[in-house]
């Protein structure tokens, strides 16, 4: 039996099929390495590369390593490790030796400072398991508008994991937190090639690492971690951006004072009361920025990219993820008629608050026509994703409702 | 000291070197100083991702960004040149 879904062609499947020439294939390249909406710079440099233990991903640069996720990979529930995303600030990135490898949970405010090796980590504390999606701030911030200096990620700066590990609540109770405690910084075992570089440090509120769900992880996926995603041992910060879950642990110091660190402050920020967010980390607010928290509320189509085509009558199905800080996703609304009208998409199975929700949505192409395609998400307290994107300077959440247009002939 | 940095820079990301080195700016007055002073922190791509958006003003800032806030060892004169290469090669 024919399957009519089978007639839906993207610009990747005209290339697969070989017969279209030149400029499908060309076009096809393009759309494999990030949307149209680019800077032209980083669509001439981006490339598809791998890393050791990597298939090819979206290379942005190659030192520090900063590598997307193509977004057909985001079709499956899970990320695999192979495929998931690589973001690095600073170039000196040591290869960890699991076998020394040592935690200290340190600082002025806990009682009993101690270290750990990575057997005492798995042995002596309660493993759990947590799906939950990793994305970094910066994702899609290559489509701001006007576009702004950093990493110009497309869509794919993300990545959906089973995370196991210990929670940080459990380990920091070893070391007897103090009531004075203000905020919990993290270090890992990558730096800059110079000293004079900022070393890679962030912190977070002590209720958010109290929280049950933030982990150090030693496994995603089943497997020990990548090296590039932070090997032996990293924080998972479920709901919040990714620069908060420092790779390569190395050290945990709980304080009675704000961190001050470049990487706190002025990287990191958003303007205050501009996006509609719950989390506040209010040790490390002034009076115009406060450090980005939570994810905002989002969705992305998998299935889809600009050049798609079917054909009258043809069933067009359109499939995607969506996900938010971890209140959950209460329903993604689908037009196919530009915004017009919308409908409700089929949610696929709950894998739980923090892990990114996947849907599909079917219509009928009954003329001839361009078909355009938006979808958009809602959460559980409320909050949708936006028309129009909330500039700011960094490019931080974005979450502008997509437009893919489907060639109906 | 920029010899010892370029130095532990090769040998930090000496997995990269065979790709890493297939990248080639444009052509233009003060390549050879951009290509000597960036490469010692990052590959040269950042240029071509960040590109082209940004005005005088905006490659002054990230110069700028590099040596005050990452600790770039460039001087002031080459600070200059490179700010003129990247505004006329990858400005907008």
């Amino acid at each position: 039996m024919r399957d009519r879904r089978g007639f839906l062609r993207t610009a990747g499947g005209l290339a697969l099929a070989g017969a279209s020439g030149m400029l499908a294939a060309r076009y096809a390249l393009a759309g494999e390495l990030g949307p149209a909406g680019l800077p032209q710079g980083t669509l001439e440099s981006s490339r598809l590369e791998s890393l050791p233990g990597k298939v090819p991903l979206i290379k942005k640069s190659w030192r520090p390593p900063n590598f997307e996720t193509p977004v057909r990979y985001f079709e499956q529930a899970f990320t695999p490790n192979d495929a998931f995303f690589v973001r690095y600030h600073l170039s000196n990135i040591p290869r960890v030796d699991a076998a020394s490898w040592r935690l200290a949970i340190a600082g002025d405010a806990v009682e009993r400072p101690f270290e750990l090796t990575l057997e005492q980590l798995k042995r002596e504390f309660e493993i759990v398991e947590l799906p939950a999606v990793c994305q970094c701030s910066g994702n899609r911030r290559g489509l701001s508008d006007p576009h702004v200096p950093g990493v110009e990620w497309g869509y794919g700066a993300m990545g959906n994991a089973l995370w196991r590990g210990v929670r940080l609540k459990d380990v920091l109770a070893r070391a007897r937190v103090r009531k004075e405690a203000l905020e919990v910084v993290f270090d890992g075992a990558d730096s800059g090639v110079n000293t004079a570089t900022p070393d890679f440090r962030k912190s977070i509120p002590v209720w958010k690492a109290l929280e049950e769900s933030t982990l150090l992880a030693f496994e995603m996926n089943a497997q020990p971690l990548p090296h590039w995603n932070g090997y032996p041992v990293r924080l998972v910060v479920a709901g919040w951006t990714a620069t908060y879950w420092m790779k390569h642990l190395a050290a945990v110091t709980v304080q009675t004072q704000p961190l001050k660190s470049f990487w706190m402050n002025p990287a990191y920020r958003i303007p205050k009361g501009k996006f509609p967010l719950v989390d506040r980390f209010t040790t490390q607010e002034n009076e115009t920025s406060t450090p980005i928290t939570e994810m905002v509320v989002n969705s992305l189509i998998t299935n889809l990219d600009r050049g798609a085509t079917a054909r009258v009558n043809d069933t067009v199905e359109v499939r995607g993820i969506a996900w938010d800080g971890g209140y959950g996703i209460a329903w993604v609304e689908v037009s196919h008629d530009g915004g017009e009208t919308w409908r409700s998409a089929e949610l696929d199975r709950d894998l739980g608050r923090y892990a990114w929700r996947q849907w599909r949505y079917r219509f009928q192409a009954q003329m001839p026509g361009t078909y355009t395609v938006m979808a958009r998400a809602s959460n559980r307290v409320g909050a949708t994703q936006s028309f129009d994107l909330i500039f700011n300077p960094a490019g931080y959440h974005n979450n502008v409702v997509q437009r893919i247009d489907v060639t109906v002939s | 000291m920029r010899n010892i940095l370029l130095v532990l820079a090769l040998t930090a990301g000496h997995a990269f070197a065979a790709d890493e080195s297939g990248i080639r700016l444009k052509d233009g007055p003060g390549r050879e100083i951009v290509e000597g002073n960036c490469v010692m922190c990052h590959s040269l791509d950042y240029i071509q991702m960040n590109s082209p958006f940004l005005d005088r003003k905006g490659w002054e800032a990230e110069v700028n960004k590099m040596i005050k806030t990452m600790g770039a060892p460039i001087g002031e004169e080459d600070a200059r040149r490179i700010v003129d290469y990247l505004a006329s090669r990858y400005g907008k």
